[in-house]
């Protein structure tokens, strides 16, 4: 740290510091502080990485601490000062995310592989875990210390507490008559009362298995009634040398196969398995399962159909109002387009929302105001969901256009258009040979953000059809208005149903490389516009 | 007067013509206006319409107005909307000034110091804003479960968490709006500043950012009404109900018993929307400007 010099001020080189000198800036004491803070937490957090034995977070958390003490205490990396908190953020959460989509994309993560091979052993271990018959009751005390709860047993006299991830040991306490312990150093035991009166908590009890020791094979304790704890041992034994889990009650041999699953050799398999890299299969499979691919090709088409209708029919009712109000004649102008643009000021999901209210085929005011009360299924029908879905978002982006498109005639030179006129030129001639074109080389761009924007829409089709109405051939809850977006968040069973991350990582690089593309063929496109 | 009879009416007749043409081009216009106006206004009336009906349900709604009462609004209490919406704010808010904040000073560095690698970061970034954050959901779903483990108050079910994914962005979508609007401020006060013995960082906050405020506002409405209407991050991210943000709360609202609870959807909607619409309307200009300097929202 250099003391000497308020780091905020990068004085003349030719000086010396010492004349240049003005004592410590105020701002070098906010920084300072600051740095602190950030140092104290980077420090926890390195320290708490250690301590869950997360070695890639600690590595990079330490990456990330000294590269940010280094930048801001150098009095070189000037540009990097400014960028650099922005910087960090970015390459969590945008870049890594994206690199880690790759990753996944290339895995079966997902429902039954849903963690590392030592996970799944320990989830098959618990699975099987019975009452050892014969065994010890302990009395038992239900402990806490803070959230964690554990158990305490008195064994021979002696005091052994433990938790789920901390084996039992011995520890100072008090047992009373009966054997049970009444204090436990460090620990609050939890009245037996509460076990009773509290359904949530004697569920978290009943659910408690702590480890007799280190050795998974030697089973946990577990308690029933929250009072007495007896020993569960698993019927299955893991060889880490021979890499099998072997069933000791049916004597079956579970060996691990490169899909990441046990697999036994009578033929069963267990259900709980690892991820492993599978390759391309994920894109294979969106291409040639048959009960993926016919799906996703028309969700596919109709992604496509709707970011282009939805922009192309926006644009026109945008323009067409714009040209028509661009009008110096109209008074009140000003005031009319505050309400022109009432739409665009509502929050996006709840006009989707409220529009799923109007279009509801009974009650809905679509219906009843516009349609004499006929009971027309807007959203329950495959096209009329479909075209439901550009009208509102038609009713919910013209607005933009409205703007964007009156901004740009108002910026149109008035002198080609004058030439125009005394060349002869009639009204619908100079728009399309002048006005219409000067107009697209100044919204393509937008055009193309707005096509990239929709083609991602999750928020309208969500909202207003939950992807629905559901295709009749597949058993994939995927429907007429679903765009890859939506069905990739079905695929992905974050919200339910079954997980496949892998799949649905492997549609959002695809989706990932078809954004792009467009938008840069788009940006080639613009660039050519704009030397006519 | 007396001698020119047929005056007048030439004159009424050339008023007629006047009219007429006044009409066909500019008069037509107003009953048109209305009629874009009833377009864009209807469903906004029928919210507020059915946010004051009694009964409270869809089927009651159609007829405007037909009771006035507060009901709708005193039962939000019963349900967690107050919790949703600070939810909403809270998140809303520390995002977009996070984005404001991180966009405007790596648009400043860009904007006024030379180093290498300066255009080639500039590409990048224009490069990586194309591709939408949300698609990596299952990405972030899956880190935040490991950082979760490291860091409790960074993993699953975290308002923190999700507003630091959000600020992933911060740097993509915005430095470009505001890079062009920074170069618009000449260097030369920059450097006048400098000669007077003002530090970068003097520069930076008590020159540069007072002059950028309307790319500020901008930047700052945008990220937040972007935080707002969020509800995919926000779904997979946020898990126990009282961290809810308004979006998952009421998009449940209506998925769940769409007829009944209408009423009580109305009066939130109509709570939600107002205090942005007036935002939005107030800096209307400003984000025009914004608007067609390239970003987009809806």
């Amino acid at each position: 740290m250099s003391t000497d010099t308020a780091a905020q001020a990068p004085a003349p080189h030719k000086e010396a510091h010492a004349r240049n000198w003005k004592g410590l800036g105020w701002g070098f004491i906010v920084k300072l502080l600051l740095m602190m803070v950030v140092n104290a937490f980077g420090v926890a957090a390195i320290m708490s990485a250690w301590n869950a034995r997360a070695w890639v977070i600690l590595g990079v958390l330490v990456l990330f601490l000294v590269a940010a003490d280094w930048v801001y205490f150098s009095r070189r990396l000037l540009p990097l000062k400014y960028v650099y908190p922005g910087l960090v953020f970015l390459l969590i959460f945008q870049v890594f995310a994206m690199g880690y989509t790759a990753y996944v994309a290339t895995t079966n993560y997902g429902a039954g592989h849903n963690g590392s091979k030592q996970q799944a052993v320990d989830a098959a271990l618990i699975q099987a875990e019975r009452e050892v018959s014969g065994s010890a009751t302990y009395p038992l005390a239900v402990v806490r210390d803070g959230e964690t709860l554990g158990f305490a047993i008195g064994d021979d006299g002696a005091v052994m507490v433990g938790t789920e991830d901390q084996p039992l040991e011995e520890t100072g306490g008090t047992l009373d008559d009966s054997g049970r312990p009444t204090a436990v150093d460090g620990w609050e035991i939890v009245p037996r009362g509460d076990l009773l009166s509290d359904q949530a908590l004697a569920k978290q009890v009943t659910d408690l298995r702590v480890p007799v020791s280190d050795d998974a094979n030697e089973g946990s304790l577990r308690t029933r009634e929250g009072s007495t704890a007896k020993i569960y041992r698993s019927s299955m034994v893991w060889d880490p040398d021979a890499d099998t889990l072997t069933d000791t009650d049916s004597g079956v041999v579970y060996s691990p196969n490169d899909r990441g699953t046990f697999v036994g050799d009578d033929g069963s398999s267990l259900p709980t398995g690892w991820y492993v890299s599978v390759g391309f299969e994920n894109f294979t499979k969106a291409v040639t399962d048959p009960n993926y691919a016919k799906p996703l090709l028309r969700i596919t088409a109709w992604t496509f159909a709707f970011a282009f209708l939805t922009v192309a029919t926006s644009f026109l009712l945008g323009l067409f109002f714009a040209l028509i109000f661009n009008d110096d004649r109209v008074r009140g102008q000003k005031t009319l387009r505050t309400l022109f643009i009432l739409p665009y000021t509502f929050i996006s999901f709840l006009t989707a929302l409220v529009w799923r209210g109007m279009l509801n085929a009974e009650f809905g005011i679509i219906n009843d105001w516009f349609f004499f009360g006929a009971d027309i299924d807007w959203l329950g029908d495959p096209w009329l969901a479909r075209l439901s879905v550009i009208m509102v978002n038609l009713w919910l982006g013209y607005p933009y256009w409205f703007l964007i498109c009156t901004g740009a005639l108002q910026s149109l030179s008035s002198e080609t258009l004058e030439a125009a006129k005394i060349d002869g030129a009639g009204r619908w001639r100079q728009f399309r040979s002048i006005t219409f074109p000067l107009l697209l080389v100044s919204t393509a761009p937008l055009a193309i953000a707005s096509f990239a924007f929709n083609f991602n829409n999750f928020n309208i089709i969500f909202m207003l059809t939950d992807g629905g109405p559901n295709f009749d051939d597949t058993s994939i809850p995927l429907g007429a208005t679903d765009l890859l977006i939506t069905a990739i968040y079905q695929i992905s069973g974050v919200q339910g149903g079954r997980a496949d991350y892998g799949l649905a990582s492997a549609l959002s690089i695809v989706v990932f490389v078809v954004v792009g593309i467009v938008s840069a063929l788009a940006f080639r496109q613009t660039k050519k516009l704009e030397e006519i | 007067m007396a001698t020119d009879a047929p005056a007048p009416s030439k004159d009424a007749r050339r008023n007629a013509t006047r009219r007429k043409r006044w009409w066909a081009e500019v008069g037509w216009k107003y009953p048109f206006a209305a009629l874009v106006i009833f377009y864009a206004a209807f469903p906004l009336v029928f919210v507020l319409s059915a946010s004051l009906d009694e009964r409270g349900s869809l089927a009651s709604a159609s007829k405007l107005f037909s009771s006035i009462s507060l009901t709708n609004y005193q039962e939000l209490n019963d349900t967690l909307f107050w919790t949703w919406m600070g939810n909403s704010l809270v998140i809303g808010v520390a995002a977009a000034v996070g984005a404001v904040l991180m966009g405007a000073a790596a648009a400043y560095a860009f904007s006024r110091f030379r180093f290498k690698g300066r255009r080639s970061s500039l590409t990048g970034l224009l490069i990586l804003q194309m591709f939408p954050q949300t698609l990596a959901f299952v990405a972030i779903f899956l880190l935040l479960i490991s950082l979760g483990e490291v860091i409790p108050s960074l993993g699953i079910n975290s308002k923190i968490a999700l507003i630091c994914v959000y600020l992933g962005t911060a740097l993509g979508a915005n430095t470009f709006l505001m890079y062009g609007f920074f170069n618009s401020i000449p260097a030369e006060m920059d450097e006048a500043a400098k000669i007077d013995g003002a530090s970068h960082a003097q520069i930076f906050w008590g020159m540069i950012i007072p002059l950028v405020r309307p790319i500020l506002a901008v930047v700052g409405l945008l990220a937040f009404i972007a935080a707002f209407n969020d509800y995919i991050l926000a779904r997979v991210v946020l898990v126990s109900q009282e961290n809810w943000t308004l979006a998952i709360g009421m998009y449940n609202w209506v998925s769940d018993q769409l007829t009944a609870r209408w009423g009580i959807f109305s009066a939130g909607a109509v709570i939600a929307a107002t205090p942005i619409l007036v935002l939005f309307l107030s800096l209307q200009k400003l984000i025009v400007g914004g608007l067609t300097s390239g970003s987009v929202k809806g």
